[in-house]
């Protein structure tokens, strides 16, 4: 009889073992090099966009991809002569090119804007779809379709509906005297719920043509990605972004919350309105150019968390290159291997509750509610 | 008025019209000083130190505070995981720029303070993974590295066992004497403030208070107001040495009360 004690050890536990104790190597290499994980990020995150551009639904090898996206980026790198179609040029320059930057944008934008707000509200339950930001913008978003205003003012009005979103939170959470837990998430539901609710009533009201404007914002599509709303996009990506990126360690004194900020010596109420006003401004022209691609501000931080840590020095850096990879990844799959307009918003938030269920079975929601 | 000096007078406040949780508070401290703060749950102790840091605004009266202060807050807990290094280094908010990082001398610092108080191999550890008594340590560094002239502290003992408590009593006892430091704190334990401080303000409810030297204030009919309960003053010889402390009296015995 042969008896199982506990030093016999299965292949499996074996490389079980192997895998941990490996991991554990790399988690010691990263924590020894601080530099190394954000440029593993930003090579992996380029390596992404790069390779994005080689796949699509168009019939054109690799090779000839990857020729013409080298002379894209790298024009004098390659001979004279092209041996490529204008409509190859085309689909790569026009068609691909701007959906894949876009994605990348768009990922950016919401990763450091939920890392932002999470650090703020010192809430890792909260994103811009949880507190409300998103659903707001595309009620905004929703009354510029419904008066065929252009698309800046989309944008404007996306951007004033945010942050009158978020405002009302803050305002109903301060209200509830429970700003810094369950109660924000609540306010985040309730004022959600009514802009979704007008969103609704949008889509009642709304001919056929504003009726699929509605849907492409509700769903969050990137099919419609053309050099002008890649620039739309571009802009307060990278103004919002940089205000953010100045003001990360700032987002670390915040999180320790308002008394405690507060007796640290800096002016919380003008930062959070900063914040505030910065995250509204790239949320809302996010919406306004993709409509609602969901759960990325949520889930994306998580993960840059497990990989740099909660220094938001890090985590911001992190958020904003995790998120264009995983937006990027994601509308390459609805893009490649769907080949259908399902909504990248929609494959996103299929994605990223589960996630989020994940880790509520696996942390038990520890440091999730303030109360 | 000198860097550290701290006063307050005609203080009041209430959350709800002529609901006041105290009124006309008077108390003066000198840099260097120790003030404790005594009363019983829900006297308004939180709210009196939050409204000498700034972060509520007083119903009436006058607060003057000359020099930074900082804060070691009563349940510190955060909602982010972050190394104890990472929380000391918080301490230098004020001497950092609006939009600059901290630098490496910043972080000099920072590992410094904890080289004092005794945690430098702890610094890469999570701050959620320390004990209580080590946390407030942290705090501690945190507050030495914001080169702060005044600490104020909700409760620093609460949640500590007797050797942490003692540990905390004696960093209180070395920022005031040793890094001039001002030093307020509110505590549940007369024998706490008795041991450390210059100073003590009972909060006896509404205007009613009793502020002063300890000697003066922290007398056995004060206490038997602020409790209702007898605490009684002894002293003895330890190590040579003559203590003199309070001893509250529970008896929760029946034949106790009976009698």
């Amino acid at each position: 009889m042969i008896e199982l004690t506990k030093n016999q050890s299965s292949p499996v536990t074996s490389l079980l073992a192997f895998v941990k104790k490996r991991l554990a190597t790399a988690r010691d290499f990263f924590r020894r090099h601080e530099w190394a994980m954000p440029l593993l990020l930003a090579i992996s995150l380029a390596g992404t966009v790069v390779g994005s551009l080689l796949i699509g639904a168009y019939p054109m090898s690799f090779w000839r991809a990857g020729e013409i996206t080298v002379n894209l980026g790298l024009p004098w790198a390659l001979p004279s002569e092209s041996s490529w179609s204008l409509m190859e040029l085309a689909v790569i320059q026009m068609i691909r090119l701007p959906r894949v930057l876009l994605a990348t944008l768009v990922g950016m934008a919401l990763g450091m804007s939920g890392a932002a707000l999470q650090g703020m509200m010192r809430n890792p339950l909260v994103g811009p779809d949880l507190v409300g930001v998103s659903s707001g913008a595309a009620l905004g978003g929703v009354f510029a379709i419904m008066f065929y205003w252009s698309e800046s003012a989309t944008v404007a009005l996306a951007f004033l509906g945010g942050l009158l979103a978020l405002g009302g939170t803050y305002g109903l959470a301060h209200l509830a005297r429970s700003f810094e837990g369950i109660g924000l998430i609540l306010s985040g539901i309730f004022v959600g719920a009514f802009c979704i609710s007008g969103v609704c009533f949008g889509l009642f009201l709304a001919d056929d043509h504003q009726m699929s404007r509605i849907g492409h914002l509700v769903m969050g599509y990137l099919n419609e990605a053309t050099p002008q709303t890649v620039w739309l996009l571009t802009v307060p990506t990278l103004v919002g972004g940089s205000i953010l990126m100045l003001l990360r360690w700032r987002i670390n004194l915040l999180s320790l919350g308002n008394a405690d900020a507060l007796s640290l010596g800096i002016n919380v109420r003008l930062l959070r309105l900063t914040i505030i006003a910065v995250v509204s401004l790239i949320v809302a022209a996010q919406v306004s150019v993709s409509g609602l691609i969901g759960w990325v501000g949520l889930v994306v931080p998580h993960c840059a968390r497990m990989l740099v840590g909660p220094d938001h020095r890090k985590l911001l850096p992190a958020s904003a290159l995790l998120g264009g990879m995983f937006v990027l990844l994601i509308d390459d799959f609805t893009r490649v291997v769907l080949r259908t307009d399902v909504g990248t918003g929609t494959l996103t938030t299929l994605i990223g509750t589960p996630f989020i269920c994940f880790l509520f079975w696996k942390k038990k929601t520890k440091g999730w509610i303030n109360d | 008025m000198k860097t550290g000096d701290f006063s307050f007078s005609g203080l009041g406040h209430s959350y709800l019209p002529d609901k006041w949780i105290f009124r006309n508070y008077q108390s003066q401290v000198s840099r260097g000083q120790i003030l404790a703060l005594l009363g019983p749950n829900g006297c308004g102790k939180t709210t009196l130190l939050k409204i000498l840091l700034g972060a509520l605004a007083q119903t009436e009266g006058s607060v003057s505070v000359n020099g930074h202060v900082a804060f070691v807050p009563q349940l510190f807990q955060v909602a982010f995981d972050y190394s104890a290094l990472d929380m000391v280094l918080m301490g230098r908010a004020k001497k950092v720029g609006l939009f600059s990082q901290p630098t490496s001398a910043d972080e000099e610092m920072a590992l410094k303070a904890l080289e004092r108080v005794g945690l430098a191999s702890l610094a890469n550890r999570p701050f959620h993974e320390m004990s209580g008594g080590q946390r407030q340590l942290v705090i501690f560094a945190r507050a030495l590295v914001a080169e702060a002239d005044i600490l104020i502290l909700d409760e620093p003992t609460s949640a500590l066992d007797l050797k942490n408590q003692n540990a905390i009593l004696e960093w209180i006892d070395r920022l005031a004497r040793r890094e001039n430091l001002t030093v307020i704190f509110s505590t549940h334990h007369p024998h706490h403030a008795y041991a450390v401080a210059d100073q003590a303000l009972l909060m006896l409810g509404g205007s009613d208070y009793a502020a002063g030297q300890v000697d003066e204030v922290l007398i056995e009919s004060n206490l038997f107001r602020l409790y209702n309960l007898p605490l009684k003053k002894v002293s003895f010889e330890f190590e040579e040495q003559a203590i003199e402390t309070l001893v509250p009296v529970f008896r929760p015995k029946e034949d106790h009360r009976m009698a």
